[in-house]
């Protein structure tokens, strides 16, 4: 017995030592702290950019997580944090929510995305519809051979309903329920990786997470050009000047959301700031997406000029 | 002169100091269901208890109207207890009888830890193996396009369930009188014929109660069904189908859910349903227990 | 003479042996498979530097290592006393035959309900009804009430282990029943509740699903100061990197990451056999 007691007695003051060590390294004053939640797709990205906003301004405190848009704006509504991102806008029921609690809803404009549907890299398909897409989608069209492609059977992957991509994609492109059959998986990552090796699998991911390494698109999957009907050319969803000038179909705004308006100086409105600098675009395109129209640059620096 | 007041002192404050952990502990243990059912009792008002248990569709964020009915959420925990249950306890009952009848005392001090660790092993973990390997290997060879299924999930969760069942097998089968076995073997019966016709049947309330444990196991099953068993909303139909139990449907949209909605209620209804399901088998299984003890030793 | 009851009897036999190397090798496989993808990212900066989300091969996963142990330890804080001292009560002080029979199997039943139930109590009641919001404290609190059963139970069945005898003869001797209690009886019980106690503890670090619900991060810029930071876990770690990153290495850090978890939780399960195997080879009743 005395050799356990022995063993919880280290045990504990390891902790506390570990504890005590980690406190002094902190300032005397209590760190200003911001908690982010939100989007997957804009996970990377809102990571990305914390960490060289951290690298300028040390001594304060973010964390990031994602599990989906509606993460993010439940624990907005909820109270539990005052920054959310999302990658779709709130809806009608969501903003009378906020109101009745007696929050100020800001939105800001974070970044834009192509949203890319992806194969398998041998699937011989070479462009999709809107409509097309949408029909297979909602469980209408069930094999390649319909839309130009091999005899093989479609098999859907999705994101799961706390995903904005997921309502984003239902609202605009399916337009109905998904077909029950869709595989609901966790996150842009795990739809990539099942396509990847299902021959006959699409999904739709943020164009962030279509682009390997060095920026480059990944070999490893197809990227399908869209058409916004039969007869138009088809887009593919890295083309820059396409998406710029508004041509690919399953464009989309990505934002962040605020509960009340940031105060002057505060660490909201620095982080705002950062990223809508050189530096902040900079990370945003180098994460795989692209920056936002000027008109809505617009209505950011009016956000922010409301401020002052 | 003893003063008395010293040893009321002494004896007493240990006794209140435990009678308030107790109280406490019981306190949260029982606050647990209340919790549970505070927050999910709306839901059954809302939705109608037929509706909730018996509605084949669950589509709380339909385009159209939601749906609240837990009916496939409830086939495919059905689908996967009843798969792993099939895979885990010939195993573990194997395991079992290795350890109490055949394995020598040496064997059985090395053997049955190392099974026991498999209990340590995160559900994390298996999840991402299965993702990871079992997945791919379970499409190629069967042919499909994807391993994320009833099947895949059920593998990992017997190998979840899998030191459950055979430890409290094991421990049923050693605890069966030595006499009926010595008994058995006296009258010329075989080892086998013993154990088979013998120790198994003595051991029976044990277990069906180790079962009953290792059910309550997979059915409480979280992360291995969320990363493998494909999630989705259609009714299955085979066990190579995707499903989507009570478990992991909790844990998926439990974070989008605004605080007091009919989605959080109908989640916490969801919670109450398998606390129920999980008590009520983990209560049999004690009962069963208790019986076992009052016939046989 | 080989009849053929007793060629079948061999090859039973040799089928029970066999399912019990199996089950064994599972074990074994389980770790080479983590193995193989994840040894080489393992070395000394993957486990004692932060998390780089940008570059993930220049990061580690120092915090998650940390929020775990903190979780263990606030666990450990928490549920070894609580439980342990409810257990004493419940074998020692109790009188009442119906309320101890009912709370005992109120407990041990308790002990079966799914993590993620656990992880919508812990929501209601930390996160949102005693304001905690999504902390450190939330998750160790929900992560004691559900080790608290095991405990107990595990406690509950170390003490009455103890030979009736041993109280008889103290008392007898003239000790109170609290010195009976406190010299006699728990020193006797003290290492099965303590190898209950760590197979808790490992279990509960190896959950993920009541963390996913309470709040575990992802990215964190520091380590939690205080119980009402947020915090990052090993468990939820790998799930991210398994499921969610789109790193080209994130499989390969994800397997890092749980064999350093697996480490972890085998270390405490595998420390708490043995104690338990010295403990009963030392007992002599």
């Amino acid at each position: 017995m005395k050799k356990t007691t022995l063993f919880f007695v280290i045990l504990l003051v390891g902790g506390f030592i570990l504890f005590s060590i980690n406190k002094n390294q902190s300032r005397v004053s209590p760190r200003e702290s911001l908690a982010i939640k939100g989007s997957d797709t804009e996970l990377q990205l809102v990571s990305n950019l914390v960490e060289a906003f951290l690298e300028k301004n040390p001594g304060v405190d973010i964390s990031v997580t994602g599990g989906g848009s509606g993460v993010g704006i439940a624990a907005l509504i909820n109270g539990e944090l005052s920054f959310a991102n999302s990658s779709r806008k709130m809806d009608d029921k969501e903003l009378a929510q906020a109101k009745e609690r007696g929050l100020n809803i800001q939105e800001f404009n974070l970044a834009v995305d192509s949203l890319s549907i992806i194969v398998h890299s041998e699937n011989s398909t070479q462009k999709l519809s809107i409509d097309q897409i949408g029909k297979i989608y909602k469980g209408e069209i069930t094999n390649w051979k319909e839309v130009g492609g091999k005899n093989e059977k479609i098999a859907l992957y999705g994101r799961q309903s706390t995903s904005g991509t997921y309502n984003f994609f239902k609202n605009t492109v399916v337009k109905s329920d998904y077909s029950p059959y869709m595989l609901s998986m966790e996150g842009n990552q795990a739809i990539v990786d099942a396509v990847q090796t299902d021959k006959g699998g699409i999904g739709y991911v943020g164009v962030g997470y279509v682009r390997g390494e060095n920026g480059q698109p990944r070999n490893d999957i197809k990227i399908i050009p869209v058409g916004k009907d039969q007869n138009s050319s088809a887009v593919s969803p890295l083309d820059d000047e396409a998406v710029r000038l508004d041509n690919y179909p399953i464009t989309r705004n990505t934002f962040q959301y605020l509960s009340q308006f940031p105060q002057k100086n505060s660490l909201v409105e620095k982080f705002l700031l950062f990223e809508m600098s050189e530096q902040g675009q900079e990370i945003i395109k180098n994460s795989g997406f692209f920056a936002i129209s000027k008109e809505d640059n617009q209505k950011n620096q009016q956000l922010l000029e409301n401020i002052k | 002169m003893v003063f008395k007041k010293d040893i009321y002192f002494s004896e007493n404050l240990p006794r209140l100091m435990f009678g308030a952990m107790a109280a406490l502990t019981v306190f949260s243990l029982v606050s647990i269901f209340i919790f549970l059912l505070i927050s999910g009792i709306g839901a059954f008002e809302e939705i109608g208890v037929s509706e909730f248990f018996l509605g084949i569709d669950w589509n709380p964020t339909s385009f159209y109207t939601p749906a609240w009915g837990i009916f496939s959420l409830m086939v495919g925990t059905a689908i996967i207890s009843v798969l792993a249950l099939s895979i885990a306890l010939p195993f573990g009952l194997s395991i079992a009888v290795y350890l109490s009848e055949i394995a020598s005392p040496k064997m059985r001090e090395i053997f049955k830890p190392l099974i026991e660790m498999i209990a340590s092993i995160p559900s994390v973990v298996l999840g991402f193996l299965g993702l990871l390997f079992l997945a791919p290997f379970i499409a190629k060879f069967f042919n499909i396009s994807n391993g994320l299924n009833a099947l895949t999930a059920s593998i990992l969760v017997a190998v979840a369930a899998l030191p459950t069942i055979a430890s409290i097998c094991e421990d049923a089968l050693s605890s069966v009188s030595v006499r009926f076995k010595e008994a058995s073997l006296a009258l010329g019966a075989t080892k086998w014929t013993t154990i088979k016709k013998v120790v198994i049947p003595a051991a029976g309330p044990g277990l069906i109660a180790a079962i009953m444990l290792g059910l309550g196991r997979i059915i409480g099953e979280t992360m291995i069904v969320l990363m493998v068993a494909g999630n989705s909303r259609a009714f299955p139909t085979s066990l190579l189908d995707p499903v989507r139990p009570m478990t992991a449907s909790i844990a998926i949209e439990i974070k989008e859910v605004v605080v007091g909605s009919l989605h959080w209620q109908s989640l916490f209804a969801v919670g109450l349903t398998l606390f129920i399901i999980t008590f009520v088998i983990n209560l049999l299984a004690d009962v069963l227990v208790y019986k076992k003890y009052s016939y046989g030793n | 003479m080989a009849t053929n009851g007793s060629l079948r009897e061999t090859i039973y036999f040799y089928m029970f042996r066999g399912s019990a190397f199996i089950g064994i090798a599972i074990l074994f496989i389980v770790l080479i498979l983590l193995f193989l993808p994840g040894h080489s990212v393992i070395n000394w900066h993957f486990l004692t530097s932060s998390w780089q989300h940008r570059d993930i091969t220049q990061g580690g996963i120092f915090s998650a290592i940390i929020g775990s142990i903190y979780l263990g330890i606030g666990v450990m804080l928490i549920s070894f006393p609580l439980g342990i001292g409810t257990a004493i009560f419940i074998t020692e002080y109790s009188k009442n035959i119906f309320w101890k029979k009912i709370i005992r199997l109120a407990i041990r039943n308790l002990a079966g309900v799914p993590s993620v139930v656990y992880g919508l109590f812990g929501l209601a009641v930390f996160v949102n009804f005693l304001s905690l919001g999504t902390s450190l404290l939330s998750a160790v609190l929900t992560l004691s009430v559900m080790t608290l059963p095991w405990i107990i139970t595990a406690s509950t069945e170390s003490l009455e282990a103890v030979p009736q005898k041993f109280r008889e003869t103290s008392l007898a001797l003239g000790a109170t029943h609290w010195q009976t209690i406190k010299k006699i009886v728990f020193p006797a019980a003290f290492p099965g509740c303590v190898t209950g106690g760590i197979i808790g503890i490992a279990r509960a670090l190896g959950e993920t699903a009541p963390i996913i619900i309470v709040g575990a991060t992802f990215y964190l810029s520091s380590l939690p100061t205080s119980p009402l930071d947020k915090f990052m876990a090993l468990p939820y770690h790998t799930f991210i990197l398994a499921t969610q990153h789109s790193s080209p290495y994130a499989s390969s850090y994800a397997a890092g990451t749980a064999l350093v978890l697996i480490s972890l939780t085998f270390l405490l399960s595998f420390g708490a056999i043995i104690m338990r195997y010295n403990y009963r080879r030392k007992k002599d009743w």
